[in-house]
């Protein structure tokens, strides 16, 4: 009987441990978002050498997440060693959203980046920003991956 | 933005001469309407010296019998009338106008009768037509109108709108235009522009050619002027056009995005939103002396402003409860009290023409709805539920919404369309609104004869 309940609970934790490493391997194969915030790389471009020209936001967010920061950080960077560019911030919003929320949800993302950018030290003359809601996905597809790549702030240089 | 084109409503001269009356036939419109009442519409009979020169003019072989179409389609398309086919008419146009046989339009089951008659009078189109209660033999309204003859399609609409109010009770909504946005493109490149038709999809016409990105255009109630969202050198700005003239003008001098135009019930303000720093709120300003106030003052995202029609209110939509809500306050800003609270994120509250209705766009689980709730939030209907649908728009009478629909995309991301809608308020006759090209952010127009 002790020897059978052994048994049985050894199997159950086998069990939970497989489903647990299926999980694990299901969120590593759809690979590209944590979370739903988009961390692939199929549509970022490079402003210069290392410094990606995007950052991801969740549903309905504006709050920047570290690696957004980090790539702002490098934003930065380059901002500082080229201080003559002058950029614009571009906000974007997926299409589960109504038109006229969307255009001031990507005007809050774009001024996250902005606020984010001007606390290292960039002035706010080099910075504009522009909304355009759900107006301009960069992917048209509808499912929860493209969402998330269209879900973004964008620096443009705009000099 | 010289590129609007110039549109000049042709100068109207509608006489009316309304002949007299009586109470017989009616038509429910507070339900849906499962059994539409059987209609029969003549063609207006037209005498061949007048034929003849109306096809000179107008390049219609006869114009009668065009007229008659126009009305029977919108008899139609408003589900409350079942208009008969017209082979199985037995009386001739010109005998029915002046004494219908009722027991032969008895026969083909018609309960209610239109006929007419067209001339041409010094080169003006009159037309006059007379309503008839089939069963009680009586006639239920006899009016005549001139009209210049270029005007021959809205004649068909006035007509349409006066058998309506006769048989409802309620003013029509034919004699109406749409504003819209026309798009067409791939979904990451899209080319929209303005563009305007008569409410049935005719005489649709560009306003803008597609160069910089339009949205949200709205009629002004009480005349022909639009507000719309463009982005002119990538500055996006609310504009004031008049459709009449050609002339456009930014509204106000904001330092950052304006958007979410809507004209205030007397057409003297617009109310929009103001972007500035990552938040934004809601701004009146007075078209005549220009200035501008600020009617919300909160750190979230407020927009979609909507005055209810005596003026005295306001409904918008707000995340600042996490979400976005639908609220309404007093028209200086006060008085701010949430009124959703189903299950799911509301937005685009638009105020009914009625007064005692607004409607909105829902997302719960994955899906859009359009739908109404009573003023103080209660009584939530749903009327229709889709992948994606937003912004609904109401007729002059508050009996129907027009909003725009879109498609979701295959795995490759194609398939995409965007297409005009319209359902009644009791969630029955949902209908596609034809256009040209794709269409969103329709805007329904007054009546035009008022």
């Amino acid at each position: 009987m002790k020897l059978n309940k052994i048994l049985k609970n050894t199997l159950l934790i086998l069990l939970a441990c497989f489903a647990l490493s299926a999980c694990a391997t299901k969120k590593v194969s759809t690979g590209q978002m944590q979370g739903d915030v988009y961390t692939g790389t199929d549509t970022v471009e490079y402003l210069a050498s290392g410094v990606p020209d995007r950052v991801f936001f969740a549903t309905n967010e504006s709050v920047l997440t570290t690696a957004s920061r980090e790539t702002l950080r490098k934003q930065a960077g380059w901002l500082r060693k080229n201080s003559n560019v002058t950029i614009v911030l571009e906000g974007h919003a997926d299409e589960r959203g109504t038109r006229e929320y969307n255009l001031a949800l990507g005007e809050r993302r774009a001024n996250a980046a902005k606020d984010y950018l001007m606390t290292y030290g960039i002035s706010s003359d080099r910075i504009s920003v522009l909304s355009y809601g759900k107006e301009r996905p960069v992917d048209s597809g509808s499912n929860p991956l493209a969402w998330s790549k269209n879900r973004r702030s964008v620096t443009v240089k705009a000099n | 933005m010289k590129n609007i084109r110039f549109i000049l409503l042709p100068i109207l001269i509608f006489l009316f001469t309304p002949i007299k009356s009586y109470s017989l036939i009616e038509v429910d419109i507070t339900r849906g309407n499962l059994n539409p009442l059987p209609v029969a519409v003549s063609p207006l009979s037209i005498d061949q010296k007048s034929k003849k020169s109306f096809e000179n003019l107008l390049k219609k072989k006869n114009i009668g019998e065009e007229i008659s179409l126009i009305v029977e389609n919108n008899l139609r398309t408003s589900g409350l009338f079942n208009p008969l086919n017209k082979d199985a008419f037995l009386q001739a146009p010109d005998i029915a106008n002046l004494k219908p046989r009722f027991e032969d339009w008895n026969l083909i089951k018609a309960q209610a009768l239109i006929t007419g008659k067209v001339t041409n009078i010094d080169d003006k189109l009159r037309v006059e037509f007379r309503l008839w209660d089939v069963l009680a033999g009586k006639e239920m309204m006899a009016l005549a109108f001139t009209t210049v003859p270029t005007n021959w399609r809205r004649v068909g609409h006035i007509i349409s709108d006066k058998v309506y109010e006769r048989l409802t009770g309620e003013k029509g909504y034919f004699d109406t235009r749409i504003i819209y946005v026309a798009e067409e493109g791939p979904k990451t490149k899209r080319v929209k522009k303005l563009a305007i038709m008569d409410q049935d999809g005719a005489n649709n016409k560009y306003l803008t050619l597609g160069n910089e990105l339009v949205l949200t255009p709205r009629f002004n109630p009480t005349n022909q002027m639009v507000t719309y969202l463009s982005y002119f050198r990538n500055l996006p700005r609310v504009y004031l056009l008049d459709i009449e003239t050609g002339m456009q003008e930014v509204v106000g001098d904001f330092p950052g995005m304006t958007f979410a135009p809507r004209f205030s019930p007397n057409g003297k303000k617009i109310i929009m939103s103001f972007a500035k720093d990552g938040n934004s709120d809601i701004y009146t300003m007075d078209l005549e002396n220009r200035i501008v106030e600020k009617i919300t003052n909160h750190p979230s995202i407020d927009t979609s402003p909507s005055y209810s029609p005596d003026g005295k209110f306001i409904c918008f939509n707000s995340d600042r409860s996490g979400y976005q809500q639908i609220y309404v306050m007093k028209n200086d800003g006060s008085n701010v009290k949430r009124i959703s609270f189903g299950n799911g994120i509301y937005g685009t509250p638009v105020w009914s023409p009625r007064g005692d209705l607004i409607a909105f766009t829902k997302l719960h689980k994955g899906k859009f709805y359009i739908g109404v709730m009573r003023t103080d939030g209660s009584g939530e209907r749903l009327l229709t539920e889709n992948y994606y649908q937003e912004a609904p728009s109401w007729s002059p009478n508050g009996r129907v919404l027009i909003f725009y629909r879109e498609t979701k995309t295959n795995d490759k991301g194609e398939g995409f369309s965007a297409k005009l809608w319209s359902i009644d308020l009791t969630g029955y006759n949902e209908r596609m609104v034809k256009t040209p090209i794709d269409g969103s952010d329709p805007s329904w127009s007054s009546l035009l004869s008022n």
